[in-house]
This record gives C-alpha cells, structure tokens and sequence, in this order.
C-alpha cells in the first residue's frame, strides 16, 4: 500500500507542533518553579535550623524546603509520615490525610499556607503549564497516530519514530506520576530532555513515513518494541529523577558539613540557594527514582524476552549476542545491579544513584551507538 | 510526591546495644555477637543473622558484620568450638563473602563489563568474514586479541568464569534463602512486641472486654484480611511474667516467594542454555531454485553441532526449493520474501509443500528450517569450438548492496584444453570473475550499477582469466574469491568489442551474451538466472526448558516488587481500673511504607471497632474457643521484630530470626519510611 502523503505531512506539522508547545509548558514550570515562594520562606526557616542546630539532619532541611509537603520537622517519625502521607500539593490540591495519623500537618507553616500573590501567580502559571504538556501530549500522540494511518502501519519502525515515542511515554509517565502524586516541580526537568530528543529525532534521526522491512513484519513488534518503548521512556524518566537526587544529595550534605561547623556557608547557601532548595528531599527523590526503576525493570524485562522469542522465529536463535542483544542484556544487567545496590550497606544513596546512571548511559548505547555505529542484524534499512 | 520523614540512610548514625533508650528502634545485636564489640564501626543498623547456619547468605547490610560474627563466634572463649572452629572458619567465611550482596554486585559489574568488548569487537560465531577483515585491518593488535579471546568472548574462560561465580553466588544464597523462606512459611509470625502502640502508624485505645477477648477478636479481624495469624494461648506469659494477650499477623510471602522463583529461574535458564548447546545442531546451506537438500552432514554448507550431538542420527528430512518469489517495493525496498518448497519429513515419508518466509520457518519434527537470505545463481555454459556444451552451471553470486549487485566467481577446471608448459604440465582452468546486475544500468560516473533489486534487465560484467586455480591439490579455496596468483588474464569478444578485457553481457537478449575468443575456441554464454535461498536447519530441543525459565522470570520478578510484605501486632493489657482492657496495634513495612500506612490506618479502624463492639463475655472458656491460635511455637519464644533498614524488595537479605525480647521495645528507625 502507498504511503499516504497528506497524512505524513500532517504527522511532520503535529510534531512541531507538539514541540512547541512543550516548550511552552516548559517554560511555564520553570516560571513557576523560579517564582514559588515555598523555597524562599522554608529556607528562612531552614537557616535558623542549620545556624541553631548542632548537628541537625540534612533530610530534615531538605525536607522542610521540598515543595508542597509541609513536613514536619519534629524527631517523630510516625509525623514525619503522616505529613508524607499527607502531601499537600503546592496548589492546595486534596490533602490526602492519612487516617490515624497522630500529628497534624498544620505544624509547619510553610509557604504553600502563605497565600502570598506571588505564590498564587506561579501556582496558575503551574497549572497553565500542566495544560499546555496535556496538550503537547495530545498533539504528540497525534502525530504518531497520524504517522501510523499514513504507512498503515503502528508507528515504531524506524529510529526516528521510536525516539518520538520514548518521548511521548516519558511526558506520559510524567502526566501519570502527576495524577498520584504532587510532582509538578519534575516538569521543567522532564520537559526539557525530551524537547531535546524529539528536536534530535526530528532533523538526524527523520526518515520519510514509509513501509516496514519484511524482518520487522510480524506481530512481535508490537509486543517487543512496544515493551521496549515504554521501558526506556520510564527510565528515562528516572535518569532525570537520578540527577536531581544528586544535586539535592550534594546540596544536603554540604549543609550538614555547615552546620556542623566543618565548613563554611557557601555564597549560594547564603543567597537561599536557589534551584535546589526548592527540589524535595533527596531520599523522596531517591524513593521517586527506585520506583520508577521498579515499575520499569519488568517490563524491560520482558522486552529482552520478547526479544529472544521473536529472534527465535526470526532467525534461529533465541540469543547470538548480536550486539543489541548484548547491549540490552548489559543494560539489564546494570538496572538488576541497581535494585541490588538499593539492598547493600554502604550502596544505597549516591553509589545507588551511580549505578542508575551507568545503567541509563547502557540504555542510551543500546539504541543509538549499536544502530548507528556498530552493525549488526538490528540495523535496518540504514537507521 | 510524599516524601519520607527524616534520615536517609548514609548520614543516620548507628544505633546499635540493647537498652539504648526507650522510644527508638535499637538493633538487636546478633546471637552470636559479644555486646561490647565495636558495632559501631558498621553503618548500617545490625539485625540477628540468619543464625550461625553453615553457608547463610550475607544479610542486608552486614556482610562485613557477618564476617565480625564469624569472628566474634570463633572467638568466644568456648572450648567446644576450638580446633574446628578455627578450621571451619576461613571457608566459611570466604563462603559467605562469595554469597554476599556486595560480591553479587561486583559480578554484575563485571559481567557487564565482560560482554562489552563481545559487542564491539568482531565476533568469530556472527560474523567470521569480519573478524576476518579485522584481523587484516590490525595486523599487530589482533593477535593479541586473539590471545585473549576478544573475537569469541562469549565462550572464553574469563567470561565464563564471571558468569559462573556470579551463578556459584547466586545458587549459595538461594540456598539458604529457600530454607529460610520455607520456616518462615510454616511458622509462626514473629511475635508481637511490647509496645506495639509506639510503631510508626500505631495507636491504641480502650474497650471493655478482657484482654483476651479483645485480642480473639482483633486476630479475626485481621485473617478476614487473609494474614497469617498467630493469637497468643490463653495463659501464655512473657518473659517478664505477666499475661501475653498479643496477635502477630503477617502478610505478603509471595514477595519473598516471587524473588525466589525469579532467581531459581535465572538458574534453569542457565542449565537449558548450556544443555541446549550440548544437544542442539545447526546448520546452513544454499539452495540454488530446482534443487534441494538433505538434512545430513555432507549437505550443509556450514554445521555446527553440540557435543552430545550423534550427527549420524539427525533426522533424515529432505526439501526441494521449487520457487523462490521475492517482491519489492517501486523504490526498491523488500517487501516480502517467499520460499516455496516440498518436503519430505523422513526416508519415505511422503511429499508435502510448504511456505517458508522470514518469521515463518517451516517446522519438522523437533528442527526448524529458517529461511536467511537470497541471491541470483547465473547459467553459465561454456561450448567448445563445435557448439558442445564443455560444463554448464549455475553459479550463486553473492549480493553486495541492497539492490543486489553481486559479485560472481566462476571456477571452471575441467575445461578440456590440453596442459601448457610440456614437462611441467600446467593444466589450463579457466575463472570469471565479475559482477550481476539484476536490473543493470550504466551509471556515466560510478559505472555499472543496479537500480532495482528486481531480475528485470539482468546484467553481467566479466572479465577472464585462464591458468592452474590449484583445485585439485586438495586444499579447500573460498568458492566466492579468486587467487590470481597463477592465473593471467586475457581478452575476449563480445558485446563490448573485441579484444576486451571485459564484456558485459545482457542476459535477456540472446546475441548479446556470449563471450568467444577463449583459449581453445571455446565461448561462455550466460544465458539465464535463478534465484537461490540460503536456509537454516536448527535444533535446539531444551528451548522450551529456557522459554519457561523466562516466563517464571517474569513472573517472579513482578512478585517481588509489587507485593509488599507487612506484618501488624495487636497487644492487650488489662485496663488500669475496671474490667476492660488497653489494646495497642502497630505494624511494619518492610517497603512501600506509604501504601502501608494507608493499610494500617485501614487495619486499625476495622480492629478497633471491631473490639469496641464485642461485648464482654462471662466464660472464659468462650474467649478460649475464638482464640484459635494458629502458632505451632511455644510462647515463651516471643521475640521482637526488628527491621534492617536495608532491607527491601529483590534484595537478599535473609529473615530476620527473632531474638529474646528485651525489655526495651522496638520501634522503627525512622529510615524505613524513605525507602521506597
């Protein structure tokens, strides 16, 4: 069947499209994220912890300054986990109480309770934010809808529309993080990444709509590659997750270093500290990012399995170590690593962290260095 | 997103010793353990080893502490460990830092490490024509290489020897885990402690049925909730001598169930990998249209076969290619490839026909028939001077670019012409060496090429050579390339002109594809082309053993990350003043502490309301009956619960055995609720 060339049109325009918008939305969080006072006035309050303190916990400051949850910082952890069961979004989202709490969370009055203009001002301009990525995703989805229709077609045959629909499960598990949990202040860092992979995909990576090669024309591939798409968009995910936890790591340890007196109040320590006092705690970024893993890990799990079946019917083989095959199976390796550091004295935190890296950096060689730069029987048609 | 409270474990300092005050979690210091050992050394919180058992997989976070156990255990002053003891002592040890997380950890590492250089460096078992050109590429390095087996990393020593020590590891801790799973599923939910009420989440109020009564209700409650329960025996005691009115409930092996299978699996998994190659074969060969082959050694091209492998014993099927189709796009995509052949399955079985594509091999008995790649076989017939066909062949020509452009070698050593030279007797055998195109075109700067993978303008460069090809000397020459070292090259007429070096031949247009002016008077006319498939027999009859593995991988895995594994106590005293009672109820997570704490909450109204509703009752015996307790233990075995704060999902921490209960109750250190 020939390729409908309107329709192809109409995927290229929506793709723009989308990306615009996303930039749009990107610049909304990080208008937001910039003006919201909650950093500014729990870092007020974190000041007087760090001076007064002897040696206070650097979770407590971060946790004190993370945006929308009004923990407490009290010594009970039974509070502590109620106000994180509680949750209080920055925009006066439901508090989910957590019943049988024993502790309030009115107990720290932090920014969110500050009905300050300027707080109300970035809350909106959050939520306009929000809007525009629902619509950017709307736009996206409709591109590679459209893209599939005019090759008839799913839409995951070829590099370029396998990086456009990476991006789409990332802004679409970054929408669905979004529904459970008040994680609006991960828009700007999620956005951003993935503008930068569809601009990537759009002008390298771009080949016209056209029809599939026979090795790939069988049902695995919805099954194989789709796992491994949505695999990778989550992981994507939580490399960014994974960086944002070392910033805000690095960030509390140097105030323990301060308030323990080992060091001195750094210029940005002094100037509120900016950015990274409004991220949440490190160890919420930390658990962020484990469960991101968690949930993605078996489903790239089965990808690699998938994998092996189709190879099986396709080739002869349930495993050659072609070099995707290998890369996959070290990127598996490197994620299982991962959930084992999670579990080991001494790993867990930054080398913890480390490891996700590592693994997101095997994840990266496995799509573009072995399709582009090392040949073997997954380079199709050229790219 | 809910954050947790306040430490995250690398700054939180180590609360270790009994008695180290009264309202947090202390570490209960491992059986084996003398007090005032420096504990404090460890970051992490301590926890009771899964006891001295004999090749105990490290715990979460202590497999150096496991170690300081060791010592600790070897040194008490015991005489009865002495001589053995010190004996046991260093394997042991060395055992279960093989088996620790850390150990399995490194490996992972290095396993990963391992496979990189496989995937960037040419490998002999994929691809043996490029490892070839590499080792032409780096005369110096390759050898080296060689030496170390960089082009078959996959089955060299060091490779195995990492995956095999990652699997000893594996196989050690599943050893022990297993065991310790299997108690834990039989017995009793370790028992509550003292103070339940004091756990994170905890609460308690006041009812006014007797300790008893409460407790009975309560353990209903929770196995409504499908929890293992275990109530306290009416007149069980404490440690301390007063009454134990307690239900310890627990829930969410298949966690632990799930990681097991998962990791038993990646052991299956192994074990059909390695018997697959023992008794798998395969093997290619290239089927020229109009002919076929049979599933015996001397007809594949390539074999390979595994060490158990009876190659006399392999299936006698046999397949004829009849029609090879290929179909492509306008712009000279492929669209589709078909193989239509008639096959026999065994001596005298009968004919059957059948349609082998690429995804779709044809399947007989246990091997499968895969069908790999294709190209054009041109007719090349060499006459004599009368007209009298010499020798006749199709050729397969190998394909160079996707629109198959393909690169011929014809080797003719029987050509009928004397031997030159007198004495010397150097036979004359004549070779082409040339190009097809399947649709030819001449392109003014690139000269001939194919625009269309298609046999529509089929097209033939050659050029001649004629001298000693050395075939009959008995050593094996690549059919595909041509030793010009005894050859000379010589002109012919034809198409292009006379005295040329090289013809190019139309094959569809009958005066426009013979080449004359050969040695002898002898032409060579190329007069048609067929198609040729390349298949695959493959068997591998342990597949299904490793699809399986895979499955219960899957499986497994989603287990244990999904379910949580939590367990809740509900404990009653009598009230201060009055008849009725004091119940607390407490809980641990050991992951999702936020999920949990919904649950608890979820838990403690049904509970509570539950035990505010029961009306007293006169006889005891009544409350005897609903207790029903479920623990196969005695109860003076109460013990404490206490939680490493590194134990989560796939991890491989072993169950925490309970140890005597202290008079200091236990309570979360407050790093459970940051993880995950």
């Amino acid at each position: 069947m020939a390729v409908n060339e309107g329709l192809a049109q109409l995927s290229d325009h929506l793709f723009g499209g989308s990306m615009a918008v996303y930039a749009a939305a990107m610049l909304g969080y990080a208008a937001e994220f910039a003006f919201n006072r909650l950093g500014r006035t729990a870092t007020d309050a974190a000041g007087a912890v760090a001076v007064d303190d002897k040696a206070p916990e650097p979770a407590l400051v971060g946790v004190a300054a993370q945006t929308g949850a009004a923990a407490a910082g009290t010594t009970s952890t039974a509070a502590g986990r109620a106000a994180a069961a509680g949750g209080r979004a920055g925009d006066g989202a439901a508090v989910k109480a957590s019943a049988g709490s024993r502790s309030s969370s009115g107990s720290a009055g932090s920014g969110s309770v500050d009905g300050d203009a300027q707080s109300a001002r970035s809350r909106l301009i959050g939520r306009l934010a929000v809007v525009l990525t629902v619509l950017g995703w709307g736009l996206h989805a409709g591109s590679m809808a459209t893209r599939g229709l005019a090759a008839h077609r799913v839409p995951w045959g070829n590099m370029y529309e396998f990086s456009a629909m990476i991006c789409l499960i990332a802004v679409t598990a970054f929408l669905a993080l979004m529904i459970r949990y008040p994680v609006r202040w991960l828009g700007v860092f999620v956005v951003f990444p993935v503008l930068v992979y569809m601009g990537i995909a759009a002008t390298v990576l771009y080949v016209p709509a056209g029809p599939l090669v026979p090795a790939l024309n069988s049902y695995w591939l919805k099954i194989h590659v789709v796992a491994a798409i949505l695999s990778s968009g989550i992981f994507l995910v939580s490399a960014v997750t994974t960086v944002l936890f070392l910033v805000k790591d690095r960030w509390e340890h140097r105030l323990a270093e301060v308030a323990a007196g080992r060091a001195s109040v750094s210029a940005a320590m002094r100037n509120r500290g900016g950015i990274v006092m409004k991220l949440p705690s490190s160890s919420s970024l930390d658990t962020l990012t484990y469960r991101l893993i968690a949930f993605g890990f078996p489903i790239w799990t089965f990808a690699v399995i998938a994998g092996a079946i189709w190879a099986e019917a396709a080739w002869g083989r349930y495993w050659g170590w072609d070099p995707k095959e290998t890369w996959s199976f070290i990127t598996w390796v490197c994620y299982a690593a991962y959930l084992h550091a999670r579990a080991t004295a001494g790993w867990r935190g930054r080398k913890a962290a480390a490891v996700s890296l590592v693994a997101f950096s095997a994840l990266f060689v496995d799509y573009y260095l072995v399709n582009l730069v090392i040949s073997g029987l997954h380079s199709y048609a050229g790219v | 997103m809910t954050p947790p409270s306040t430490t995250s474990a690398p700054t939180a300092p180590a609360t270790t010793g009994p008695g180290a005050g009264a309202d947090k979690i202390v570490a209960q210091p491992d059986e084996f353990a003398v007090p005032e050992l420096d504990t404090s050394r460890r970051s992490a919180t301590k926890l009771g080893t899964a006891a001295g058992a004999a090749g105990a997989a490290g715990t979460d976070g202590t497999d150096g502490t496991g170690d300081e156990n060791e010592r600790a255990g070897g040194g008490q002053p015991g005489s009865a460990r002495g001589q053995l003891a010190r004996l046991i002592d260093p394997p042991r040890r060395a055992w279960r830092v093989l088996t620790s997380m850390r150990t399995a950890l490194v490996l992972l590492f290095l396993l990963a490490l391992a496979a990189v250089p496989g995937s960037l460096i040419p490998q002999r078992n994929i691809n043996p024509l490029k490892v070839q050109e590499y080792r032409a590429a780096h005369p110096t390095w390759a050898p080296i290489a060689d030496r170390l087996g960089l082009f078959s990393v996959f089955g060299a020593p060091w490779f195995s020897a990492v995956y095999l020590l990652l699997f000893i590891s594996l196989i050690g801790c599943l050893w022990s885990r297993v065991r310790w799973h299997l108690r834990a599923l039989v017995g009793r939910p370790p028992a509550a402690p003292a103070r339940p009420g004091r756990l994170a989440g905890g609460s308690s109020w006041a009812v006014a049925v007797a300790p008893q009564e409460a407790v009975a209700v309560a353990g209903q409650v929770l196995r409504g909730r499908r929890f293992r329960v275990a109530v306290s025996r009416p007149g069980a005691t404490r440690p301390d001598g007063s009454p134990d009115h307690s239900v310890a409930a627990e829930k969410g092996y298949l966690r632990e169930t799930g990681n097991l299978i998962f990791h038993v699996a990646l052991v299956v998994v192994l074990l059909g990998v390695g018997l697959g190659s023992w008794f798998g074969y395969q093997g290619t060969v290239l089927v020229i249209q109009g002919d076929g082959y049979s599933n015996t050694l001397i007809s594949y091209d390539q074999f390979s076969s595994g060490q158990l492998v009876d190659t006399a014993k392999l299936r006698p099927f046999s397949l004829n290619l009849d029609e090879f189709k290929a179909s492509y796009e306008v712009g000279g995509q492929p669209k589709d490839f078909a193989a239509t052949v008639s096959y026999t399955e065994d001596l005298g079985a009968p004919t059957k026909r059948a349609e082998i594509r690429v995804n779709h091999p044809l399947e007989i008995g246990g091997a499968k028939v895969y069908l790999l790649g294709h190209g054009y076989a041109p007719h090349f017939v060499l006459r004599d001077k009368s007209g009298k066909v010499v020798w006749e062949s199709y050729v397969p020509c190998s394909p160079r670019d996707e629109m198959f452009a393909s690169s011929c070698t014809v080797k003719i050593p029987d050509t009928g012409l004397p031997p030159t030279g007198g004495a010397l007797k150097v036979p004359q055998q004549l070779a082409f060496q040339g190009d097809f195109f399947p649709t030819g075109v001449r392109d003014p700067a690139r000269g001939y090429i194919s625009i269309y993978p298609g046999a529509s303008l089929p097209t033939m460069t050659l050029t001649s050579y004629v001298g000693n090809l050395h075939l009959n000397e008995g050593i094996p020459q690549n059919i595909y390339a041509l030793d010009i070292r005894d050859l000379k090259q010589f002109t012919t007429n034809g198409p292009t002109g006379d005295g040329e070096i090289a013809q190019v031949l139309d094959l569809k247009d009958p005066k426009n594809r013979t080449m004359t002016g050969l040695p002898g008077g002898l032409s060579l006319e190329v007069d048609g082309v067929r198609e040729f498939a390349s298949f695959q027999t493959k068997s591998d009859p342990y597949k299904g053993l490793v699809l399986y593995a895979a499955i219960a991988i899957i499986a497994g895995l989603v287990a244990s990350l999904r379910v949580r594994r939590r367990r809740i106590w509900v404990r009653a005293r009598p009230a201060v003043a009055g008849t009725g009672s004091t119940v607390e109820i407490g809980g641990l997570s050991r992951s999702d502490a936020e999920g949990f704490a919904a649950e608890l909450a979820a838990l403690t109204a049904r509970v509570r309301a539950a035990t505010e509703e029961a009306a007293p009752s006169t006889t005891a015996s009544a409350t005897g009956t609903s207790a029903a307790p479920a623990g196969t233990r005695t109860e003076t075995e109460t013990g404490t619960e206490t939680e490493t704060e590194t134990e989560t999902d796939t991890g491989r921490a072993a169950q925490p055995p309970t140890t005597d209960d202290r008079t200091t109750p236990p309570a979360p250190d407050g790093s459970l609720d940051g993880r995950q």
